[in-house]
């Protein structure tokens, strides 16, 4: 049944709650390019959404239509019950962060961030006391008199941040706001947002290239690959049920093999006669399947386990807190099994290369994919 | 790369590569001293002058005291400085809207407006002033539109001033709106930012410094330059026709010195804010920043287009009245055309001969010019011995930007006609008149080959010194051929410019070296205004020639073979 969910199971979802952005059939060309092909998308109202996928798959595109920055050729876009497909970005209310910050390099902290409260005519107390609000919320109160170059680049993308909520906008987008930042810098401020969303309780998309990024933040995630959406489901459902062998891959690892069904629940890899969970593949079908290097079942796998499998271990690579492991089913010589192992069951089974090692693969863990 | 450096015997290797490091020694020996004479030593010729009476004695700042002291001298300070302010303050907008128009917006045929502003920068400066002559001069055409002021005086040089002033501010406002982070566009915006304001917080902003720079430039430009004041100047006296005055009329070379000193003020400020100004740009625009591209908006393309292209047909009615007037029987009565004008032996005894000295004195300078300026940069960059030799060798290079050419015109008199000189045989014949255009547009043409050179593998050097191959044969087979286009910039830049600079010749010819540009002031003074007019068409279309062969060339050349840049 995993191959078929795709969006068209998470519609039901959007339904029950009002759907606060609805993207319907967008379609974006530069010159001969498609860049968006036919896409369609719900965001829930204060949901925080990531779009995910590879570089140049058209995340941005997206984002940037939404915001009416780069208007699509066709489809619809409605705001809040609005259609704003042809309103400027100036009258669809919502702030913005791009990767690069993009603060007035010629303004004070303070003044980027009233930025868009003078535009709205506020008087120079609101103005102040807004702003000072603001830059307590994203700790950097006692910079306001700095200019953007002497801070440094977390510092930077708060002061955008804050730019970007000051108005009290109803949808905040952010273009990869933490890739220009070190891995250190951007954990804590991936903490920040995610913190900061859920207190203000704004609807957010995020573009981001980065799985952990969007599995750690996203309420649900729209993960794309050549301007279609491959899948929009939760961080979980998209780990654990990926809709397609593309989103299996780019969310997580996953080791794919060509197989053939044989019955309703079995398939054979090679040599390998497996069990399998439900599918909606016929007996005789070329498929992919898939599985995760950690759900490789080492422990306790019984004699009458099912996918049970005698392998020996061809080379450990130690990545920190785990080790991936190179299996070889002693049946069938010619595919690998990737394997990864904590440390602590390292320890526990004294594992070593060379070694032989009993393994099973729980049938419900094989992912099936149709053969393209 | 398909040149293959052979290493021969090993013994030759070792002794070529001892070779090497004498000849780049010796190479930046000469260098500095070369630069010295051309550049240093005139300057302090100059400053030291200022100081001296009229027997070389020194007398300490008497000349200083006699100068301001006399209101006749002292109000050409005044004069020359409000014009150059008005003119600035005329220019500068007018400029800013043009490449605004031309960065910024979706107008059409960009290309085309923006080699029509250029067109004034391949004539002489005077050639705008012979214009406003036709035009509203004694004899104009369009005279009534006075209301019975003179053109000849403040208001021609201002008008004049603007014409050949606004290309030079033109590049550098376009340069700096050229660069310009969408984003913060984007992000004003989204934040419902109404237009004024964008301009006011995103857009000046952004182009200050440009701004400055240009202001700065082109006051200094309208201070300095000579010909239109000669030209259209009447009985208004500023300090570049002062300096005239002073060393070919009366001789007195103290009080030029003096008035020279004067007019290197403003290009030394504005040298420094140009320092200034560079090194805090390039903080302003972060790695990160996506270039902008300009959206189609109708109304303000229209109006756009609209301004652009009324001053491209006031810029081609200025320049083109000239070029018309010269081919004209009798200014404004008889309108007949006719070739007669060209006939220069019926306004001067000199001829045609001013032409073709023009010719063989910018042709000169681009030769001779390209070759050192070029070898000089490379010495400075990708050699490594007696670096104190090549710090000196850059500073005396970039020091000629600050001068404007009538100063270093002046310098070049008191250091090649002093008594005192060995050099001194030199002066007055065509090899002066090239070193010191040479020395004139040095700053410039070092800068484009230095950037040039940079921009290659700096392991080149450690490469061919690791085959055993001579450092120069590198030089010629490796760096010379990357570097072509840079060297045919800097030759035509060097070929144009020798060809219509006024201000830095008219002191250092002689009969047999007399230029055109010096002609063109000559018959100017005599009354032949068509003479005037028609040897400032022949320059004019000469230089634009050279600048068309050098388009050709480019596109002929380097459009194949340099394939392998874009790849
Ligand atoms: N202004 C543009 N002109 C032409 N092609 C573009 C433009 N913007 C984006 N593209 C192309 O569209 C595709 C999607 O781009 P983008 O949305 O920026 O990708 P990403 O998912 O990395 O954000 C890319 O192939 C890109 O080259
Ligand atoms: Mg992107």
């Amino acid at each position: 049944m995993e191959a078929s969910i795709g969006w068209s199971a998470t519609e039901s979802d959007t339904n029950a709650r009002s759907s606060f952005l609805r993207v319907r059939n967008l379609v974006k060309r530069f010159g001969n390019f498609t860049a968006l092909d036919d896409v369609s998308l719900d965001v829930l109202e204060g949901e925080f959404v990531c779009f995910l996928g590879p570089s140049g798959c058209g995340k941005t595109t997206l984002l940037r239509a939404i915001a009416g920055l780069d208007p699509q050729n066709e489809g619809t876009i409605e705001l809040g019950g609005r259609d704003v497909s042809k309103l400027p970005p100036s009258a669809r209310d919502f702030g913005i962060v791009f990767q690069s910050y993009a603060l007035f390099p010629n303004l004070t902290v303070a003044d980027n961030v009233g930025y868009g409260l003078v535009n709205q005519r506020k008087s120079r107390a609101e103005i102040a006391a807004r702003t000072q609000e603001l830059l307590t919320l994203v700790g950097l109160a006692d910079q306001q008199k700095k200019y953007p170059v002497q801070l440094s680049g977390g510092q930077q993308q708060r002061v955008a941040l804050a730019r970007a909520i000051a108005t009290s906008p109803s949808l905040l987008l952010l273009d990869e706001p933490l890739s220009a930042l070190d891995a250190r810098v951007r954990i804590r401020l991936r903490d920040e947002i995610k913190d900061l969303q859920r207190r203000l309780g704004v609807t957010t998309i995020m573009v981001t290239h980065d799985q952990e990024e969007a599995l750690a933040m996203a309420n649900r995630i729209v993960v794309m690959n050549h301007g279609v959406i491959e899948q929009i489901n939760t961080p979980n459902q998209v780990y654990r049920k990926p809709a397609t062998a593309f989103v299996a891959d780019f969310v997580g690892s996953m080791t794919f093999f060509d197989a053939t069904i044989t019955e309703t629940k079995a398939l054979r890899v090679d040599g390998l006669e497996l069990k399998c969970g439900a599918h909606p593949f016929a007996a005789g079908t070329a498929v992919r399947v898939g599985f995760r290097p950690e759900e490789v079942q080492v422990r306790n796998v019984t004699a009458n386990a099912a996918n049970r499998i005698v392998t020996h271990v061809t080379s450990l690579d130690f990545l920190g807190s785990f080790c991936r492991a190179k299996l070889k089913p002693q049946s069938v010589s010619n595919i690998t099994i990737l394997a990864d192992f904590s440390a602590n069951l390292m320890r526990d089974l004294n594992v070593a290369e060379g070694q032989e090692m009993i393994v099973a693969l729980p049938p419900e863990s094989l992912h099936i994919f149709a053969r393209p | 790369m398909s040149v293959v450096l052979v290493p021969r015997s090993s013994a030759l290797a070792a002794f070529r590569q001892r070779m090497d490091a004498v000849t780049i020694r010796i190479g930046v020996l000469l260098l500095v001293a070369w630069l010295f004479i051309i550049i240093a030593l005139p300057l302090w010729a100059l400053l030291s002058k200022g100081f001296e009476n009229s027997s070389g004695a020194f007398v300490g700042l008497d000349n200083f005291v006699t100068y301001f002291s006399t209101p006749t001298l002292f109000n050409s300070v005044f004069n020359s400085f409000w014009v150059a302010l008005l003119a600035t303050a005329i220019v500068i907008p007018l400029a800013f809207g043009y490449a605004y128009a031309l960065t910024r917006s979706c107008m059409p045929f960009k290309g085309l407006f923006y080699a029509i502003a250029l067109l004034p920068l391949f004539a002489p400066s005077l050639l705008s002033a012979i214009s406003l002559i036709y035009l509203f001069g004694n004899q104009g055409v369009l005279k009534t539109l006075l209301f019975g002021h003179t053109i000849y005086g403040p208001l021609g040089i201002v008008i004049a001033q603007v014409f050949y002033c606004f290309p030079h501010a033109l590049i550098i406002l376009m340069t700096a709106l050229a660069l310009a982070d969408a984003r913060l566009y984007e992000v004003a915006d989204a934040l419902g930012t109404k237009p004024s304001r964008v301009f006011r917080t995103v857009t000046l902003p952004g182009a200050k410094y440009g701004l400055v720079n240009a202001a700065f430039v082109v006051f200094t430009l309208v201070i300095t330059d000579f010909g239109i004041a000669k030209v259209i100047g009447g009985q208004f006296n500023v300090l570049a026709t002062d300096a005239y005055k002073q060393v070919v009329g009366q001789q007195n070379f103290s009080m030029g010195a003096v008035v020279g000193m004067i007019l290197l003020v403003p290009a030394v400020v504005a040298f420094a804010i140009d320092r200034v100004v560079q090194r805090r740009q390039v903080a302003l625009l972060s790695a990160r920043a996506v270039p902008l591209q300009p959206k189609q908006q109708g109304l303000r393309d229209a109006a756009m287009t609209a301004y652009v292209a009324c001053l491209a047909v006031l810029i081609i009615g200025v320049l083109g009245t000239a070029v018309w007037a010269s081919f004209i029987v009798y200014w404004p009565y008889n309108l007949a055309l006719t070739l007669k004008n060209y006939d220069f032996g019926t306004f001067d005894a000199a001829g045609w001969s001013p032409y073709f000295n023009s010719i063989k004195m910018a042709a000169l300078t681009a030769l001779i010019g390209t070759a050192t300026i070029f070898t000089g940069a490379y010495l400075v960059e990708k050699t490594r011995a007696n670096s104190i030799g090549r710090s000196i060798a850059h500073l005396l290079a970039m020091l000629p930007v600050a001068v404007p050419g009538l100063v270093l015109g002046l310098g070049y008199v008191f250091f090649f006609n002093a008594k005192w000189n060995p050099l001194n045989i030199f002066y007055g014949t065509m090899l002066v008149l090239v070193v010191n255009s040479i020395a004139h547009f040095y700053t410039v043409a070092h800068i484009t080959a230095l950037t040039a050179l940079k921009q290659i593998d700096p392991e080149f050097e450690s490469v061919s010194a690791s085959l055993k191959v001579s450092i120069w044969r590198t030089f010629r087979r490796v760096t010379v051929p990357i570097c072509m286009p840079a060297i045919f910039d800097i030759a035509i830049y060097m070929f144009v410019n020798a060809l219509t600079t006024v201000s830095a010749v008219i002191f250092l010819y002689s009969p047999s070296t007399k230029l055109a540009s010096v002609a063109i002031v000559h018959m100017d003074e005599a009354g032949f205004t068509a003479g005037a007019a028609a040897m400032a068409t022949l320059i004019l279309v000469t230089a634009l020639a050279a600048k068309l062969l050098h388009l050709a060339l480019n596109r002929l050349f380097f459009f194949r073979a340099q394939a392998w840049r874009t790849r």
